[in-house]
């Protein structure tokens, strides 16, 4: 019988990404509600300190799997490891963030295992003949297709930001088992020489709650030192459209839009941005909008919460200011 | 070398998606172009074969519209199509349409074999990396750079916040990310000589698969659209009054600083 919810958790540097405590607390709330227990898996190298943190976030029980060659994310050993582990314990779903890693390793673990990937979801519910359904945006969030899979186990990867991260309890027990990994030689044919992380003090893209984000309306590279005051005074991402990154003004790594990253924070501010259609599905399902952008017809308004009308050179340093004076009080 | 680049043909990142009276997306009337991030695939396949030598084969699968996005491939360079061209494209899943592609592309000889890092309609990233599964080789997402010595290749590939250089064996499954190339424009030469160049048309039966080998893991249960946003206020004065009152309602109104 198949059993359990499985949440594969994403560790960096031995820190759970905030995507897998997202996945964490949500699946508490699908287990409490089916009664099937939430299994934590962690793969990595010295992670035992990892199974208090996904204990405190909801898991019944924690799976470590210790080695050294998984000290890094690797897609042969990772998925030769979780292949094995699913068709042993046979789980009910297996969930995952869509993250580079889960975007990798998902549909590989898919396709090992010969069962069908809901991709980057945006919702999860209970359904009472078929466990979980799911609920993806397609054509970048301009449509949305409602999924259900046939066979098991359910395998989705969930957009990071979707699930709010619950309270860790700290009374919560769980009970923690450790796998010995079996990686053969032809599971690690690529090999990961070098792995380069920017050294950023902002959040990124699509994990952010705030994202501050700049057009053609920013004039030039050089003006984005506005937008990145304003970021750093609340704690925000910086973001471009592809106006801007098509001027080359920012790298891609930061396009907000259909063919860039598709995000969902609770406040997205758009300077100097004029809302085309690919940029808005991008995101537009953003809790809260501003829009600053001097053209009073620009279609951005049509989607923003709060507009301002005006000279984003003048608003946001002025923006900037009445945000310090906020977090300060 | 011998190298195969999988495209798909998509809707234009202009159109707008409504629903037709089955409930389906309506493409009636949509603009379709190669998708975007197939580009930077096709690209690297050209560049790969200008420098290597050897025959670079695009493969498609989709409707007898798709013909068109292999014809474009064709003129910006590539040598030879293959569009599989069947109904049970659309109606199988990711699982499904891995499958035909991985028999398609077994009748092709390949020592590398580019796509998009995701195609921008279904956005789901997963037919490469199945299709690399399927036949047992070894992939590599995200590609922002590619260099090839030998039967090794050498990559970059974007991680969230950063990149990863790996090594990898040929065959390999290599999927592109904006930024490892510029891709080129057809010529008018190019579109010329399209015309004369070969392009196979296949069925899934001819590949051996029937409609039970397909049956779908996933079923999509309905589509919907998004609720429309609505304009909200544009907050009046001048610029200081107005970035105040909005730093007031984000606190106050929408609680989010």
């Amino acid at each position: 019988m198949a059993k359990g919810i499985w949440v594969i958790v994403e560790q960096r540097n031995l820190q759970i990404r905030k995507v897998s405590l997202e996945l964490l607390s949500q699946g508490r709330k699908i287990a409490d509600e089916t009664g099937e227990p939430l299994v934590a898996v962690v793969l990595g190298q010295g992670i035992d300190g990892l199974a208090q943190a996904a204990t405190e976030c909801g898991a019944d029980k924690v799976i470590l799997v210790d080695d050294a060659k998984l000290a890094e994310y690797t897609t042969g050993a990772y998925t030769s490891v979780l292949n094995k582990l699913i068709r042993k314990e046979e789980p009910q779903a297996v969930l995952l963030g869509n993250t580079a890693v889960g975007k990798d390793l998902a549909p590989r673990l898919a396709q090992r295992l010969g069962v069908g990937l809901a991709s980057d979801c945006t919702g999860m519910e209970i359904d009472p003949s078929n466990f979980l359904n799911f609920k993806r945006p397609i054509y970048a969030g301009k449509a949305f297709a409602h999924l259900t899979s046939n066979v098991r186990p359910i395998m989705a990867t969930i957009r990071p930001n979707t699930f709010p991260v619950a309270a860790p309890d700290a009374a919560r027990q769980a009970e923690v088992v450790k796998e010995a990994a079996e990686i053969d030689p032809s599971d690690l044919i690529a090999i990961l020489k070098e792995v380069a992380v920017a050294a950023s003090k902002r959040p990124e893209l699509t994990e952010a709650n705030i994202i501050v984000s700049g057009g053609r309306g920013m004039k030039g590279p050089e003006n984005y030192v506005i937008l990145e005051e304003l970021a750093d005074v609340i704690g925000a991402a910086v973001g471009a459209s592809r106006a801007a990154v098509d001027s080359g003004w920012k790298e891609h790594k930061f396009q907000v839009g259909q063919t860039g990253k598709t995000v969902a924070p609770t406040l997205y501010i758009a300077c100097g941005i004029s809302g085309a259609i690919q940029h808005l599905a991008g995101m537009g399902s953003s809790k809260f909008i501003v829009a600053v952008n001097k053209d009073p017809e620009a279609n951005i308004f049509n989607v923003a919460d709060y507009g301002i009308v005006g000279d984003l050179f003048e608003v946001v340093p002025l923006l900037t200011g009445e945000f310090k004076k906020l977090v300060n009080e | 070398m011998n190298i195969v680049v999988f495209i798909k043909q998509t809707f234009d990142t202009e159109a707008k998606i409504v629903l037709d009276g089955n409930g389906k997306i309506d493409a009636n009337g949509v603009n379709l172009i190669i998708n975007p991030y197939d580009e930077f695939a096709i690209e690297e396949g050209i560049r790969l074969k200008e420098k290597f030598g050897g025959e670079v084969t695009v493969v498609a699968m989709g409707g007898p519209r798709a013909q068109e996005a292999v014809r474009t491939a064709l003129a910006m360079g590539i040598d030879k199509g293959v569009l599989v061209n069947d109904p049970e494209v659309d109606n199988t899943d990711e699982c499904g349409r891995a499958a035909i592609l991985a028999k398609a592309v077994a009748q092709i000889p390949y020592d590398i074999i580019l796509a998009g890092r995701i195609a921008i309609d279904d956005g789901a990233s997963q037919i490469a990396v199945r299709l690399a599964e399927a036949l047992n080789v070894p992939s590599v997402s995200s590609v922002l750079k590619l260099e090839i010595a030998g039967t090794q290749a050498t990559v970059t590939r974007e991680i969230d916040g950063g990149t990863e250089l790996i090594e990898v064996s040929l065959p390999a499954v290599i999927t592109a990310q904006k930024g490892l190339n510029e891709p080129r424009y057809p010529s008018v030469a190019g579109i010329m000589k399209a015309k004369k160049k070969p392009l196979k048309t296949l069925t899934v039966a001819d590949l051996g698969l029937s409609a039970g080998d397909l049956a779908p893991k996933m079923t999509v249960n309905e589509f919907s659209l998004p609720t429309p946003r609505k304009a909200g206020r544009v907050i009046p004065g001048d610029a200081a009054q107005a970035a105040s009152e909005l730093a007031k309602l984000l606190r106050e109104e929408a609680k989010v600083l």
